[in-house]
């Protein structure tokens, strides 16, 4: 016989215990995987660590593609913490991206400290005020934010792609539709290599932390997550304290958004984003909505895809088989979760 | 009356996790009984049935029905031999009507045959001298009639060993009275009865045999005619208890909190509470009783502030509380402490710990954007050594402990804020005999200290002792505002029956 039920008692070390556990099964199944197309596992797992740890260039690459994991898993941490289910990170990041590249493209005459910080706080705009509507919604209607952010993202995609192929189409790329490259004054600076993003994304894990549990916001936060009915009752203005916490959460996730436009891409595209909207979710719940650990989780997610890549070209296998391989270390991560939740109890029949 | 054993429990063992529920229990119970299992909450009693009836599967022991061993390896298994537990939250479909919820789940025809079964269970219902009309909705039924229709659900899938958690938790003094009719006419008919309780007037009143269990232990079996009230405390607490309240006089007459006319609806329009007013003065106690949902909760959150008020007024200290906010009334020194069923609704944060649950009514004082959770710390140590509340330390998540403790923490917190007025509804619910009698203490020591108290109470007897005045709730309506002191328990029950008071001193027959 076969019972679950639920856990109350895990202790550190069985919780690492499980997530050990988890990866090597994963390693194990994907070798298997790796087999049937005649390569060595052992070979390809080396080459991924090599490609994302091994180089100065495979490091480079894999903070940089940490960097906006980070900050906007940070931003749904935020949403998710008072369980508001933000999965609109993504068009918070284009709406982001969006707000910030209207004053790069415009206003590039500005000087470049001034005019970055213009778009920072353009980009924070932008990303807030689009996960406000579904927010405002949901305080006034009680409409699904889940679905609501969702199609926001749709919506937020199809109007960068409006801008590239419409009214801000360069005009000086022979007909390409592209949106014009930023000048040197709306491109973040940088240090071999690696944009100042980095220094960002470490500050804002830094005050999240500190905002999540040890202000009296972050407290309030908390508590609206656990029970509306609970905050109402120790005398917290929920409406406002849900506004605010929603607002930074499309925040963060929009000034990801001009991070990689500004520090990356160099402009705005539809490939800005590229789905960090959605990865991000998966490393803000495998980082525990806390800070530090989705720091931890984006890193090493990052250096998953990195390797990923590298495999790719070293070893001439597709895309397509990459991705498997990433995808399956992922199921049996997020599927040890299920592990750490509940335990199952095997009972020999009769007693 | 027949003396066969129907049902035995051999060594029954139940474990969860590290926390051991039931321990080697025996129980024998016979045909033509009524047996009541009493003990504390948290004793084992509730787990010893949820065995019986197939819910759990022991860890160790035996169950032998009719000398015969069985296996449960699902309710259904526990249904097939004639066993049928109604469980202290009604499991019933709003929606549906009483004959509906009755075959509900059951394996039959395709089609219904709406006729028969009318019949059927009519017949049922007569033979067990029950009134019951198997057509209205269950939405439509007062909580005595939704009793009834459970009850009837589990006759009709043929039980003969009936199981009662805590059946008499939500009804007035009358229903109560009606429920065990119909457990001595089940008697009669040589079903076994057995009924969970903590209420010991009840269990002296009905059963034949009585189980004490005490921390998960069967500590003795006992006819009833053999023993008493004492006897049976002792056993449940471990230790002999002094069961009297005593009632502070209140001299001071300075009335703190005047309503009047508060009226209240809810989402759907309804009125949840109607033209209530009533006055209540420094040091008094004005104990509410009403059957559950009688617009207690409203009525407590309108006063807080939670509840938006339809019209009528509430004066604190001669100032209007209609249109506050809730942070502007707990800073007037109006503290409420409500504890819902699930005991965590309001109040307390379950995820989060001893410390940050104290944080919730205070972070607020604290300057600036940080919190300081040091004097915090230091305060938590001192409620868990003060109330005793038993948790395996200060930073350990609220849910994880016992329900009595969880009240500790809440009940512990508002009183830290010295309020002027508290507001408390069921703070002993679900708390032993001995936790319950400290929570008396506690609030004897605020009423000394001047303190206006609204006990919103469940049990007749406490409130009847502990409170200066009563005040009865029927359907958001006042039936009466009483002494405590000369009012009667069959006044007290009528009255929550929507009875007003004038009618029962009326009429003479009442009197």
């Amino acid at each position: 016989m076969l019972r679950i039920s639920k856990r109350t008692d895990l202790t550190k070390k069985q919780y690492i215990q499980l997530r050990l556990a988890a990866v090597i099964m994963a390693l194990f199944t994907s070798g298997i995987f790796i087999l049937i197309m005649g390569q060595n596992p052992a070979a390809i797992y080396f080459a991924m660590l090599q490609g994302a740890f091994g180089s100065f260039y495979g490091l480079r690459e894999t903070i940089i593609m940490t960097i906006p994991l980070v900050i906007t898993s940070l931003g749904i941490s935020t949403a998710f913490k008072m369980k508001f289910w933000n999965i609109g990170a993504e068009g918070q990041i284009y709406m982001g991206a969006f707000a910030a590249s209207y004053f790069a493209l415009n206003h590039h005459d500005m000087p470049k400290p001034f005019l970055l910080l213009v778009m920072a706080a353009a980009s924070i705009a932008g990303g807030g005020l689009w996960a406000l509507i579904p927010g405002f919604f949901k305080a006034r209607f009680g409409t699904n934010e889940t679905l609501f952010t969702l199609m926001m993202n749709y919506i937020a995609i199809k109007w960068i792609t409006y801008l590239q192929y419409g009214p801000w189409k360069d005009p000086n790329a022979k007909g390409f539709p592209i949106i014009a490259a930023f000048k040197e004054t709306a491109i973040l600076p940088g240090f071999m290599g690696i944009h100042i993003g980095l220094i960002i994304a470490l500050a804002l894990v830094a005050l999240m932390h500190i905002f999540m549990y040890h202000t009296k916001k972050g407290y309030e936060i908390s508590v609206i997550g656990e029970s509306e009915n609970t905050a109402r009752y120790a005398g917290m203005n929920v409406k406002k304290i849900i506004v605010a916490a929603i607002l930074l959460s499309g925040g963060l996730c929009g000034l990801a958004g001009m991070i990689q436009a500004s520090g990356v891409h160099g402009t705005l595209s539809v490939d800005v984003s590229g789905g960090i909207g959605y990865t991000a979710i998966i490393t803000t719940w495998l980082g525990q909505l806390s800070p530090a650990l989705i720091m931890l989780v984006s890193f090493l997610f990052a250096a998953l895809v990195q390797g990923g890549s590298y495999i790719q070209t070293v070893f001439q296998i597709p895309q397509a088989a990459a991705s498997i391989l990433q995808g399956m270390i992922l199921f049996f991560v997020l599927g040890s979760e299920f592990f750490i939740q509940y335990k199952i109890n095997f009972k020999k029949e009769g007693i | 009356m027949n003396r066969q054993t129907y049902i035995q429990l051999q060594n029954i063992t139940k474990s969860f996790g590290t926390v051991v529920a039931n321990s080697k229990i025996d129980l024998s119970v016979h045909k033509g009984e009524i047996h009541a299992l009493l003990g504390e909450n948290g004793s084992g009693k509730s787990t010893l049935m949820n065995v019986l009836s197939g819910i759990y599967t022991p860890d160790s022991g035996s169950i032998i029905i009719d000398g015969r061993e069985v296996c449960f390896k699902s309710p259904a298994d526990s249904i097939a031999m004639g066993i049928g537990m109604v469980h202290q939250h009604f499991k019933l479909v709003e929606v549906l009507s009483a004959k509906e919820n009755i075959i509900i789940g059951q394996k039959g025809n395709f089609f219904i045959n709406q006729k028969r079964l009318s019949e059927q269970i009519g017949k049922l219902a007569r033979k067990l001298g029950l009134d019951i009309d198997p057509d209205k909705k269950v939405y439509n039924m007062s909580v005595g009639e939704k009793q009834t229709v459970e009850i009837l659900k589990v006759l009709y899938r043929g039980a003969e060993i009936l199981i009662l958690d805590e059946p008499t938790a939500v009804l007035t003094p009358q229903e109560t009275q009606k429920l065990f009719d119909i457990m001595r006419k089940m008697r009669e008919m040589g079903c076994a009865v057995i009924i969970i309780t903590h209420k010991l007037n009840e269990v002296m009143e009905i059963s034949d045999r009585i189980t004490v269990l005490r921390k998960g232990e069967a500590v003795a079996t006992l006819d009833k005619s053999a023993t008493n009230i004492n006897e049976l405390t002792e056993l449940m607490v471990g230790r002999p208890v002094d069961l009297s309240i005593k009632r502070l006089e209140n001299q001071k007459k300075e009335t703190i909190l005047k309503v009047s006319n508060l009226t209240l609806v809810d989402d759907d329009n309804v009125k949840v509470l109607q033209n209530v007013s009533f006055d209540l003065s420094k040091g008094e106690i004005l104990g509410v009783a009403g059957v559950a949902g009688s617009g207690q909760k409203e009525l407590c959150e309108a006063i807080a502030g939670l509840y938006e008020v339809y019209s009528g007024d509430i004066r604190y200290e001669g100032e209007s509380l209609v249109g506050k906010t809730p942070r502007e009334i707990i800073k007037k020194g109006v503290s409420m402490s409500f504890i819902p069923e699930d005991r965590l609704g309001m109040g307390l944060v379950a995820s989060m710990d001893i410390v940050d649950n104290l944080l919730l009514k205070d972070y607020q004082n604290h300057k600036g954007f940080l919190i300081d959770r040091k004097p915090l710390k230091e305060k938590a140590e001192q409620l868990v050594k003060r109330l005793d509340i038993k948790t395996p330390g200060v930073n350990h998540p609220v849910k994880q402990l016992s329900g009595g403790n969880i009240q500790k923490v809440l009940l512990g917190r508002e009183l830290d804020s010295n309020p002027h007025l508290l507001i408390t509804a069921y703070p002993v619910r679900g708390l032993d005999i001995g936790a319950s009698y400290t929570i008396y203490d506690l609030l004897n020591e605020q009423k000394a200290k001047d303190v206006a108290i609204l006990y919103i109470g469940e049990d007749l007897d406490v409130l009847m002792e502990l409170c200066d005045r009563i005040m009865v709730l029927c359907n958001g309506e006042i039936t009466g505002i009483v002494d405590a002191a000369k009012v009667t328990k069959e006044e007290l029950g009528l009255m929550m029956a929507g009875v007003c008071l004038e009618k029962i001193k009326g009429g003479s027959s009442y009197a």
